[in-house]
């Protein structure tokens, strides 16, 4: 304050002005709008090419978007993700509960599983299980080394199209998911199961209420990549002519000659299926982040409201004065 | 600091051991402590290595009912180790423990001692509480969630019933306001008098503590070792591994010190804080003592 300036030094150095009724004017930033300004121009023009270029053809997209053929090869799609993936990271979590014991055969065993499914090509895998009753004619149940029989049946009619894609699929998720479920088990501190066993808690509860509940976090940004992944991996089973959404594509394009609105329609399927995994990925990890955090951030459906109820509540009363 | 409420029924008394040693001790035990008759420890000759390392050479203790054990002794002496050898996470080489005369963590069948499977072991646990140095709380439950979980899942109380127990004990160790927060919210000394807390819910007769104090700043040690004193005159078994030497001083009835996995010497604070027998406890004591007495 100007008020306090001792009155001797008014000769050298003049009194402080009083700055109090001056305006506080933050600095400007004129790259940050160019910047924002091209941008924008960009992404203008990304969108008026995508609608206004005829070749698109936006009405085919549209005509084959919801034609039964590609809703069922849909169903088809999501399926096989759903089974696989559900098998799959069940049967990775057994394995990477063996990779983690004190058993040198379930850790060896674990660990050749993962390696030749890791290093195989799912499409060899693939075509190896449907073509398995070239190499097995038969599928029988039994005592080993004798002639007892419980169950037997030919190869060809056991491994359907079906069969093969799920156990194809299955079996090479499951190498993958044993290694997150195992990396997100071992990032859980040792003194967690020191002291759930010190407080008498038996092993399974001290694994699934005390050692997954905090791994999840490690495991689930990995899982969810995964299962995004094997979405648009059960394109692949196409090699085995089982009608999913890419074949059911393929073959529509085949006789229509439309290859790429109809590859488009495949496309903005597997972007729907993304989009929804990614919302639950979001309010999955929300929900395990309890305790990591110290608060927990607002849901964008919180901060939606928040802001509805700051600003435009706040709007009106600011009309009326 | 207003930490402790009052004292509430966990006087031991009601459930007596039909054990020979209890009533030797039951006077050793501090102040006003009721007479404790459970939770006599022994243990006699335990060996053990690791790799080529032995740890422990042949240590034996007693601690009687209701008493205070504080085992001190520079690092890399064997106390944690002894500590952990008593709840049977560390399984002994040699030797064996017994509580209120059940071995801990075998069964005599004919002349061999038959380690117990996983679900006896467990049992013999829910009968020791143990206190970690790095609190160990389970960072994914609160407060309560952490106090109730064993009695729950390894008790199989009901929820009802734990959640009234741990809020008492929550209010005994004077965090009953803090019940819904999760570990990270808490400072360090919180978190280890939930941990105090989590251990009593099992209503154990010993608790063991492992440098309960070490991992916290100097200004929050005195809240958790006011809970530990409290619990001294509660007739509660203890057996302390601290650094804390004015604590040894204060609360128990026996300091045991430790070097190079064998018990050097033992005997009451004054015995062996003012005239210990052996050169090297002086040479420890004269190493540690006056920094930790200067309060």
């Amino acid at each position: 304050m100007s008020a306090i300036a001792p009155p001797a030094t008014a000769d050298t150095a003049p009194p402080t002005p009083d700055y109090s009724e001056y305006k506080l004017v933050p600095a400007r930033h004129p790259w940050r709008w160019v910047g924002t300004v091209l941008v924008a121009a960009g992404v203008a023009a990304i969108a008026w090419s995508l609608v206004t270029n005829p070749r698109w053809e936006w009405g085919v997209v549209a005509e084959w978007f919801t034609a039964q053929s590609v809703v069922n090869g849909l169903i088809e799609t999501l399926k096989l993700t759903a089974i696989s993936g559900v098998l799959g990271f069940v049967l990775g979590f057994i394995l990477a509960l063996m990779r983690l014991s004190a058993s040198p055969l379930l850790v060896s065993v674990s660990w050749t599983f993962s390696w030749i499914f890791r290093s195989t090509p799912l499409l060899v895998q693939l075509l190896l299980w449907y073509n398995l009753g070239y190499l097995y004619e038969k599928i029988s149940l039994g005592i080993p080394f004798t002639d007892v029989r419980f169950f037997e049946a030919q190869t060809t009619t056991l491994i359907s199209q079906f069969a093969a894609a799920v156990l194809g699929l299955t079996l090479n998720q499951a190498a993958y998911s044993a290694e997150i479920i195992r990396g997100g088990i071992l990032s859980v501190d040792q003194g967690q199961l020191e002291a759930a066993s010190a407080l008498g808690i038996p092993a399974w509860k001290r694994s699934t209420r005390i050692v997954l509940p905090q791994a999840m976090r490690a495991i689930l940004p990995n899982a969810f990549n995964e299962i995004i992944g094997l979405v648009k991996g059960t394109s692949i089973v196409y090699v085995l002519a089982y009608s999913e959404l890419f074949y059911t594509v393929q073959v529509i394009y085949n006789r229509t000659q439309q290859v790429l609105p109809l590859l488009l329609v495949a496309t903005l399927w597997y972007v729907v299926i993304t989009s929804v995994l990614s919302v639950f990925q979001y309010y999955i990890e929300r929900h395990f982040s309890k305790g990591a955090l110290r608060t927990l951030p607002l849901t964008p459906l919180q901060r939606a409201r928040k802001f509805f109820t700051t600003h435009v509540a706040a709007t009106p009363t600011k009309d009326a004065r | 600091m207003s930490i402790i409420a009052a004292r509430k029924e966990s006087t031991p008394t009601a459930h007596v051991a039909d054990e020979p040693h209890a009533e030797a001790s039951a006077g050793d035990s501090a102040g006003t402590a009721p007479v404790a008759t459970r939770g006599q420890v022994d243990i006699t000759n335990v060996r053990k290595s690791f790799g080529a390392t032995e740890v422990l050479k042949g240590v034996s203790l007693s601690v009687p009912p209701g008493g205070v054990a504080v085992i001190v002794g520079p690092s890399g002496s064997g106390k944690s180790t002894l500590l952990r050898t008593i709840n049977h996470l560390e399984k002994v080489d040699g030797g064996y423990i017994t509580i209120d005369g059940e071995l801990v963590g075998y069964e005599v069948r004919g002349n061999k001692l038959h380690e117990l499977r996983e679900k006896d072991i467990l049992k013999q646990r829910t009968n020791i509480g143990m206190v970690f140095q790095s609190f160990n709380l389970f960072p994914h439950l609160t407060a309560l969630e952490n106090v109730i979980e064993a009695p729950i899942v390894a008790q199989k109380r009901s929820k009802a019933e734990a959640r009234k127990r741990g809020l008492e004990l929550l209010d005994r160790v004077g965090l009953k306001d803090r019940a819904d927060a999760y570990p990270r919210q808490l400072s360090g000394g919180q978190q280890q008098r939930v941990a105090i807390a989590r251990a009593l819910a099992l209503d154990p007769k010993i608790l063991l503590f492992d440098e309960p104090t070490s991992a916290l700043d100097p200004e929050l040690v005195n809240e958790v070792l006011d809970v530990i004193r409290e619990l001294a005159k509660s007739g509660t078994t203890l057996i302390v591994v601290t650094h804390e030497m004015g604590f040894a001083r204060d609360v128990a009835d026996t300091v045991v010190f430790m070097d190079q996995g064998q018990i050097v010497e033992s005997g009451t604070p004054q015995d062996i804080f003012a005239n210990p027998r052996e050169e090297r406890t002086r040479s420890f004591f004269s190493k540690v003592i006056e920094p930790a007495f200067n309060i």
